[in-house]
């Protein structure tokens, strides 16, 4: 029944939403945890390399997030961005300026730029046809990495790149060994992380919201849809972008695979296991579980991701909150016990 | 000179007709009503008058203002907001945040990347005015799936009420509702209709001539009959046809 209309007197909300935490607990957390990483892994039979891959991974996790679970936009060729940052980072380094800053600064402008080219293709799409459009995109970028040897060094890529010092001017860090590395990657994930937990609370991530649950009605209430799906693809570009060149930092090297279609499925994979669709931590979460189980599984059976595959297929068909979700769960169950 | 007017309105879906040379003003201060059988193209008319179809040919004018060209978030930002026949609302959020995201001083700021909406004290005061206008008081918390029908068609009403319009298009706001809840829709609008002009679909008939100041009939994607209440109920087509046993 539609109920009885009052009269709207100088009103205040009875009840109001809980604002965000200026800086979340899990964040200080996943901080504490990495941070330690190059002492605890060794003692856990695990490499301190780890701990930069699995970083890096959160890295593009938490910006691809920004799309898929607050946003709604399947992107499903995000690797491209992924790829061309790493790209971006090499070729400057390489033929413009061998200074970490400069370089990190071309990987996420030329991830955005190829977001943005992209974006103003796609952002008049939704559904099925968007996430088609960004795979036959995704496919082009892999395709011109591999063909363009010239520049792109075709299927070997971008060999011998250097971990460039991080030079503040009055105080230089050499990041060669993966302990300071880690450090490194660490700061660039906080950093990210914090950026993504402003966007998802502000005016901003909440006109996204809205848009993910429903296009039309966000469109009339006065928000300019094109416009924010425009620019949301762009940021998670720039962050892909970031990571692929953290990555190639990593890795010394940038090549097409992180390209491919496989690659792309990738890391949609990790946001869904992880939970991204119900929780901000959720691709942090499903990073870390596919770096982990990829190294675990991996020193059991080559078949790793058979197994890591039906575990996806488990949680799609009986848990689509995924790890966070389960977590979830199990919390409110131990609350209501407490209770 | 009316705040509202379509003039020679055409909307044609590939080779198929379904407005053709559509007339109307609305006056301010007024509620039209808009009546028609099924598929007569009120929805359509509708969609086109709002943004959510570009009219094949004709004007679309809002104080002079020719708006037929521009997108649905620059006419809602003049003033012009709308419900839909089918509930359209954003169900996973809470009854206030519902309203806050409608609001003006939210939407324009959408850009802001860094600020936290819910740290904004006075925007949850005022979407909470707009849900104590519509009888939603002390439901803010509430998720909007979770909201009963009648309860959800006037959070739509907020919704709309929440962006700031000069002109609000109902459409069916009736629709799936019983009569208590139609008798408590019917004092929402009548208050509504002292601060705002109201276009109203509608297929209440009792509704409808109850609030209405001018109805307009649509049939066949032209608009046949017009005028006041009580002139459709002298206009000899409406004493022949079926609503001359609610209209008359």
């Amino acid at each position: 029944m539609i109920p009885a209309a009052t009269a709207a007197p100088g009103v205040a909300a009875t009840w109001r939403p809980t604002p965000a935490a200026r800086v979340p607990v899990p964040l200080v957390v996943l901080v504490a945890v990495l941070g330690t990483a190059p002492w605890w892994l060794p003692a856990v039979g695990l490499y301190p390399y780890l701990g930069v891959e699995i970083a890096v991974w959160m890295v593009y996790a938490m910006g691809y997030n920004l799309l898929l679970g607050h946003s709604g936009l399947p992107s499903f060729g995000h690797g491209a961005f992924f790829g061309i940052g790493a790209y971006g980072f090499g070729l400057v380094q390489k033929h413009l300026a061998a200074n970490l800053w400069i370089d990190l600064a071309a990987a996420v402008l030329v991830a955005a730029l190829a977001g943005a080219i992209v974006a103003a293709f796609i952002s008049h799409r939704r559904g099925i046809y968007y996430a088609l459009l960004t795979i036959a995109f995704g496919q082009v970028a892999w395709f011109v990495a591999i063909k363009w040897h010239s520049v792109t060094g075709g299927e070997d890529g971008l060999l011998n790149l250097k971990r460039l010092p991080a030079d503040f001017g009055f105080v230089a860090f050499d990041l060669k060994s993966n302990e300071a590395l880690i450090a490194f990657v660490l700061v660039a994930l906080a950093l990210v992380v914090f950026g993504c937990w402003r966007i998802v609370h502000s005016r901003y991530g909440r006109a996204l919201a809205c848009v993910r649950q429903n296009e039309t009605r966000a469109r009339f209430v006065g928000y300019p849809v094109w416009r924010l799906k425009f620019s949301i693809f762009v940021v998670a570009s720039s962050i892909a972008g970031f990571a692929g060149a953290l990555f190639a930092m990593a890795q010394q090297s940038a090549y097409p695979n992180v390209m491919s279609l496989h690659q792309s499925g990738l890391v949609v994979m990790m946001v869904l296991v992880g939970g991204g669709l119900v929780s901000f931590w959720g691709p942090l979460v499903g990073a870390a579980f596919f770096i982990l189980a990829r190294d675990l599984l991996g020193a059991y059976t080559e078949t790793w991701l058979f197994w890591y595959g039906l575990v996806f297929m488990a949680l799609v068909l009986f848990k689509p909150e995924g790890l966070a979700g389960i977590g979830r769960d199990l919390a409110a169950r131990w609350r209501a016990r407490k209770a | 000179m009316a705040l509202f007017e379509a003039r020679g309105l055409h909307k044609r879906f590939g080779d198929r007709v379904v407005l053709e040379s559509i007339d109307l003003a609305f006056q301010a201060g007024t509620l039209t009503g808009i009546m028609g059988p099924n598929g007569a193209g009120k929805t359509t008319c509708f969609h086109c008058m709002t943004g959510f179809h570009r009219p094949s040919r004709g004007r679309i004018l809002l104080d002079g203002e020719d708006i037929g060209a521009l997108k649905p978030h620059e006419i809602v930002a003049r003033g012009v907001a709308r419900s839909f026949q089918a509930i359209s609302l954003f169900d996973a959020d809470t009854v206030l945040d519902n309203v806050v995201v409608a609001l003006p001083q939210v939407r324009e700021r959408a850009a802001d990347a860094w600020g936290d909406l819910a740290r904004d004290s006075e925007a949850q005061d005022r979407a909470a005015a707009v849900l104590a206008r519509v009888g939603l008081a002390g439901r803010e918390r509430a998720k909007a799936k979770d909201l009963a029908y009648g309860e959800r068609r006037a959070l739509e009403i907020a919704l709309a009420l929440a962006s700031g319009p000069r002109i609000l298009f109902l459409d069916e706001p009736t629709s799936g509702l019983g009569p208590d809840g139609t008798a408590r829709l019917a004092e929402l609008v009548a208050e509504l209709k002292r601060s705002l002009t109201l276009v109203v679909i509608e297929h209440d008939m009792r509704f409808l001539f109850g609030l209405a100041d001018t109805i307009a009939v649509i049939h066949w994607g032209q608009v046949i009959a017009g005028g006041t209440p009580q002139a459709l109920r002298d206009n000899p087509w409406v004493a022949r046809s079926a609503l001359a046993e609610v209209a008359c």
